[in-house]
């Protein structure tokens, strides 16, 4: 039996008075990528933010790996150390260069050692072909090349779980590609674990092992990633998939 | 030629006391600079945090700061803390007092604005990493900040400059101080002493604000 890593029971989140997650229960297992799909506004962000304590929630659970996470800033920012987040727009430090960008929180917050990092960092920069921008300032980068950076920034915090937040929807087309195989990458040879947020279809089916399907902050299906593009429970996302072209 | 004006500066060590006086000033302006900074940037992360008491104290101690002129600040200092509070301090250092609590409540502002200029997809991006508040200050947002309140501050350290020429009134021996007892002094001797006097002190006074006026400018003029 696999470990399960991330367990999220029963969680509400409301802005102000409107409820923006209804009731959201799911768990991940060690090693699985779990697509979460759905049409725009349907809670997919907040989702994800929520589970490394950028959105605060009201009631339900989060449970990483089996103890139950009190939600105060100081547990916060110890589990953020374990899920990584990457966004939508890459949020590289522009004060830093590519290689401090990549040090600081290893450093600062983790203490590890600066050369043994900046070791792992030019090894980690090598895989998605960036080592030669070590110091280079990152608005001197494409949007794809600073995609790559931010996922490298990630991982040299050694996390368990990864959230990746439509991290190639602003992105040239030519440069999705790219990006869509670092994760897929990550996935088969690195055994990571990833929750990812995305509006294209085919990258979730390339990569997932497991589809999340909500609408209007529920729920509506989990399933198996082949079978949700091939045959999905409900018929919303059958709906939902016909309006993607899918 | 021994009465022609400009003979004035080269008597006896006028030359010496007026260089001695343009340094109390510069020193005077650059120690209230490099405190009012410190205080103000503390003060200026203060008041981005959600507490609206801490808030709101700031907001006030910053209203009063800039609205009050610098002479009345400088008179309140000078005789509020010998007489209320027994402290008889140099007037010197009551300059510095009187000068940092003001750059202060101005840098704080420019603090602040600047932070709250800085996108909060950093501040996210940065917790996302698992920075604490303190290292998101200091390694994140604050550099930012500081990049963009750039100009501003240095239009600040030039008033501040040219603020030092109400010492006098506190009788602190700035270089206007000596430049008028040297007038005072030599008036018999060289009646139109007190135009090369004040030539000299304007002359001091460009030389340290004009390049910083350039400066400030030179980087708006980037910034857009
Ligand atoms: N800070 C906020 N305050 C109030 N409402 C918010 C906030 N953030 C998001 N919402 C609302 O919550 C709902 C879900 O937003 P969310 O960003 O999670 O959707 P999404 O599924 O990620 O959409 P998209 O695919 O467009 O990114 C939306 O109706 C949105 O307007
Ligand atoms: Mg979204």
């Amino acid at each position: 039996m696999t470990e399960e890593i991330l367990k999220v029971e029963h969680l509400n989140k409301f802005y102000g008075d409107w409820q923006a997650l209804h009731d959201i229960s799911f768990n991940l297992k060690k090693g699985e990528v779990l697509a979460i799909l759905g049409p725009s506004g349907s809670g997919k962000s907040t989702l994800l933010r929520t589970l490394n304590g950028l959105e605060n929630y009201k009631n339900g659970e989060i449970v990483f790996h089996g103890k139950k996470v009190q939600p105060s800033p100081k547990e916060w920012q110890a589990i953020r150390q374990k899920i990584g987040m990457v966004f939508q727009s890459y949020d590289l430090f522009p004060n830093l260069t590519v290689m401090q960008n990549i040090l600081l929180a290893p450093t600062k917050v983790q203490k590890r050692d600066r050369a043994e990092v900046e070791q792992e960092a030019h090894h980690l920069l090598k895989r998605v072909n960036m080592d030669q921008y070590a110091d280079t300032y990152p608005r001197e980068l494409s949007g794809g090349q600073q995609q790559r950076v931010a996922i490298v920034r990630t991982l040299a915090m050694k996390p368990e779980v990864i959230l990746l937040d439509e991290i190639t929807a602003s992105l040239d087309p030519e440069m999705v590609r790219g990006i869509e195989d670092i994760v897929k990458k990550l996935s088969e040879n690195d055994h990571m674990t990833m929750i990812l947020v995305t509006h294209q279809m085919n990258f979730a089916k390339r990569v997932a092992d497991q589809v999340l399907f909500l609408e209007k902050g529920r729920i509506i299906e989990k399933t198996p990633c082949e079978q949700f593009f091939t045959e999905p429970q409900s018929e919303r996302a059958q709906q939902f998939l016909t309006d993607m072209d899918f | 030629m021994a009465h022609s004006g400009i003979n004035v500066l080269f008597s006896g060590s006028n030359f010496d006391r007026l260089l001695v006086g343009l340094w109390t000033s510069i020193w005077i302006a650059a120690l209230s600079i490099i405190i009012g900074l410190l205080i103000g940037t503390i003060f200026g992360v203060l008041r981005t945090m959600p507490n609206k008491i801490i808030r709101c104290i700031l907001r006030v101690y910053m209203e009063i700061f800039r609205i009050l002129p610098s002479v009345v600040l400088l008179y309140l200092v000078y005789y509020i803390l010998p007489r209320s509070l027994h402290i008889n301090w140099p007037g010197t250092w009551m300059a510095v007092l009187a000068f940092s609590l003001w750059v202060a409540a101005e840098f704080s502002d420019i603090v602040r604005g600047a932070l709250q200029s800085v996108p909060l997809a950093q501040k996210e991006s940065g917790l996302a990493l698992g920075l604490s508040k303190m290292q998101l200050f200091l390694y994140v947002l604050l550099p930012q900040a500081f990049k963009l309140e750039l100009p501003a501050t240095i239009n600040l350290a030039t008033r501040v400059i040219k603020t030092t020429s109400i010492l006098m009134l506190i009788s602190v021996m700035d270089v206007i101080n000596v430049g008028q007892q040297i007038i005072e002094a030599n008036n018999q001797k060289f009646p139109t002493g007190v135009f090369w006097v004040y030539g000299l002190i304007f002359f001091f006074y460009f030389i340290l604000d004009y390049p910083l006026s350039v400066w400030a400018k030179s980087l708006m003029a980037k910034q857009k």
